[in-house]
């Protein structure tokens, strides 16, 4: 619980929405990104390198008034596997969701610059190759990319 | 039923390739009286929006012998593309005047994504230097046509295989099969990693050199591509590469008699004109077989035959 505390002091904890912790130290920006935060209007609590007894370090983010949807909490899979989601509602966690990397992810910006999904307007697709090493293969392309090139 | 589409050889299971080849020799060997009729009625909209005149005139050929029409467009500046329509529109607009879309882009993945934005069958005649399936079902049948079989054969591709689709695909096409590959070419432009992981786990052994002369005792088909100037960034280094990779006469005197060179043409000069009236030389051939293949493609799509 030592550890919770420290958390608990440095980014405030939440009454209504989702706090996405454990997420590798220094990525959390990546998950605002795929989430498409920036133009999100209300509270983000963003904890950056906290200590963190089973991984050294780690970031957190807490999204006020939002609760995150599996499909999302998938998304996040790609550059946080070892990511612990909570639903939390009046201060209580209300649920929590496994993050599992599926066996497709959308949305994520395709690498190739030569790829019609960067031209016309398709949602993309991308089928997980290996959920180890996370290689994706774009749908339309066809090219593979480390989970880098597309977050 | 799903209805069907041509995009990527990726999409073909051993027993559906086997089934197209076996289906073009069928049509190859067809009375003309009966081709002829297979496909009288149904329209193909050929839409380039990159030119290809080759492959466009293949296709236009193939369903003019199966007694279909063709109607479509050979560049993009002639099309509403021109003016901003997006693939969508122009797929979805084409989709009314035809029964199936044989299409060229120079973006990846057009042809998947005009494939899903219709409901007639697409055939995808090349999408930038993704895919190109057409040509690798006739590469695959020009190789069963002139040997007989595909399992045991020993095949070298050589050239540029890191930019060249046409060997990504049919590398990939024979990796169902029980065969050895042989990839050939300075390491400036080996074959890319991911096609070497994907066709090692399908089991197939292959091995990766950069001399072509020692090399061609082993094979029994030569499958040589272009090498591009502009792939360069050091004249001199393409000098030399492109010296290396020469095909010609003295090459051949460690070849097995029955070798066959293969190439999607157009050449530049990796094959010397001096091989062309040898039984060595196949890709004229090969050209040729682009038409019955396309042929099964187009009945499969339409479901004929
Ligand atoms: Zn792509």
């Amino acid at each position: 619980m030592a550890e919770e505390k420290v958390v608990k002091m440095a980014v405030t904890a939440l009454k209504e929405g989702t706090v996405i912790d454990h997420v590798p130290a220094g990525q959390v920006f990546k998950v605002v990104d795929v989430m498409n935060l920036y133009e999100y209007k209300k509270a983000l609590r963003i904890g950056m390198y906290l200590d963190s007894k089973t991984y050294g370090k780690k970031d957190i983010l807490k999204i006020e008034d939002r609760y995150l949807t599996q499909d999302e909490a998938n998304m996040i899979a790609l550059i946080a596997p070892n990511a612990t989601i909570n639903i939390i509602k009046d201060w209580k966690v209300a649920k929590k969701i496994q993050v599992s990397v599926p066996d497709v992810v959308t949305g994520l910006r395709c690498g190739n610059p030569r790829c019609i999904t960067r031209y016309d307007k398709i949602k993309t697709v991308f089928s997980v190759l290996d959920k180890k090493t996370l290689k994706v293969r774009c749908h339309y392309c066809e090219h593979v990319f480390g989970k880098e090139e597309v977050i | 039923m799903a209805k069907k589409d041509v995009i990527s050889i990726r999409d073909f299971s051993k027993k559906e390739i086997e089934d197209m080849l076996k289906l073009a020799e069928k049509i190859d060997s067809m009375a003309e009286e009966k081709r002829l009729k297979l496909l009288a009625g149904k329209k193909l909209a050929t839409l380039f929006f990159e030119p290809s005149t080759r492959t466009r005139l293949s296709f236009e050929s193939a369903m003019q012998g199966l007694g279909g029409s063709v109607i479509g467009f050979a560049d993009a500046n002639t099309s509403s593309t021109q003016k901003g329509e997006s693939l969508k529109d122009t797929v979805r607009t084409v989709e009314k005047y035809c029964d199936v879309i044989a299409m060229r882009h120079s973006l990846e993945g057009a042809a998947r994504a005009a494939a899903e934005s219709v409901s007639i069958p697409v055939i995808n005649g090349g999408d930038g230097a993704n895919q190109h399936p057409t040509q690798t079902f006739l590469d695959m049948y020009t190789i069963l046509k002139l040997k007989k079989k595909i399992d045991g054969l020993v095949i070298g591709f050589a050239g540029d295989l890191k930019f060249g689709r046409t060997v990504h695909s049919l590398a990939l096409a024979l990796s169902h099969f029980n065969v050895k590959l042989y990839f050939i070419s300075p390491d400036s432009l080996k074959m890319p990693q991911e096609f070497l992981d994907e066709i090692k786990e399908r089991g197939t052994n292959y091995i990766e050199t950069e001399n072509l002369a020692e090399t061609i005792p082993e094979l029994d088909i030569l499958y040589a591509t272009r090498i591009q100037k502009e792939r360069f960034y050091d004249l001199a280094e393409y000098e030399r590469v492109r010296g290396f990779y020469r095909i010609n006469k003295k090459l051949m005197e460690s070849a097995k008699p029955e070798l066959k060179v293969m190439h999607p043409l157009p050449r530049i000069d990796e094959i010397d004109y001096e091989l062309d009236n040898t039984p060595y030389a196949v890709y004229f051939e090969q050209l040729a077989n682009g038409i019955p293949v396309r042929q099964a493609l187009l009945c499969r799509v339409l479901g004929v035959l």
